[in-house]
């Protein structure tokens, strides 16, 4: 069953918001030339603020569903430009249920690039919104 | 210069107790464009205490944050994290390879609660990029 597709705009104030929510100061995330020092085409989303957002769209899909796992490979940086953002898409395709357990699996792009690798989420009791 | 390979096996110790509060989740929950309205905290709070613990180990091994990208995340729940919880994670190096001039760097954090039992385990690949990549 293929649920309902979920679109998020990242821009570089989500991530200064983020980093003083989670932690996670590390430059890359904020400054141009520290991203490009190191490699990178750009400053980069958190790979946990892209997968915050693929937890976000399984909590709206099933609102009062536990997590009983969650996770993903960060295989393509989600590049966030100065001006503007940039969109998140997040697909979610429910794979079946064993045991009370619900297995989604998750595909997250940007611009058409797949950001996640494997993202899976197993719920407990999955109950669909309405 | 490589991560030093005698690392693998060691367990760092927990991190500093961690008040899990409405408002602490709150903030998160609205960094990432959502609303809170109480109840557990989402799916991906507890990396607050594995990045804490993450940090400490990079600080021990004298491991430049700006130089780690994250390569895999993973979660696994014994029960939701909720108000009041107090929380410690505590980091062992799992597993560490050089590839192309990179150090992977597989860790796993155990977050405990103020009784001792376990809340999550969580696994992290960090991809310390090396000064020539």
């Amino acid at each position: 069953m293929t649920l309902d597709t979920q679109v998020f705009t990242i821009t570089r104030a989500d991530l200064v918001r983020y980093a003083e929510a989670s932690g996670d100061h590390n430059p890359i995330h904020q400054d141009e030339s520290v991203a490009v020092g190191v490699g990178l085409p750009g400053v980069i989303a958190h790979g946990m603020y892209t997968m915050a957002l693929a937890a976000r769209a399984v909590s709206e899909w099933f609102p009062d569903s536990e997590v009983v796992s969650f996770g993903c490979k960060f295989t393509n940086p989600v590049v966030v430009p100065a001006d503007g953002g940039v969109e998140l898409e997040v697909v979610g395709e429910v794979k079946g249920t064993e045991d009370g357990l619900t297995t989604v699996l998750l595909t997250v792009t940007c611009d058409g690039v797949k950001v996640l690798g494997m993202p899976r989420a197993v719920l407990r009791e999955a109950a669909l919104r309405g | 210069m490589p991560v030093d390979q005698s690392l693998v096996g060691r367990v760092f110790p927990p991190t500093r107790p961690y008040v899990v509060s409405e408002e602490k989740i709150r903030t998160f929950v609205e960094s990432t464009g959502g609303d809170y309205a109480g109840g557990p905290a989402p799916a991906t709070f507890p990396i607050v205490l594995a990045f804490d613990a993450m940090n400490a180990f990079l600080e021990a091994e004298s491991i430049d944050l700006f130089r780690i990208v994250h390569g895999e995340q993973k979660f696994a729940y014994e029960r939701p994290v909720v108000p009041g919880d107090v929380l410690t994670a505590t980091l062992t190096v799992a597993t560490l390879r050089q590839i192309a001039g990179n150090d992977i760097i597989g860790t796993t954090s155990e977050i405990t609660d103020g009784s001792g039992a376990l809340v999550c385990s969580t696994s992290a690949t960090l991809v310390h990029r090396g000064a020539d990549g």
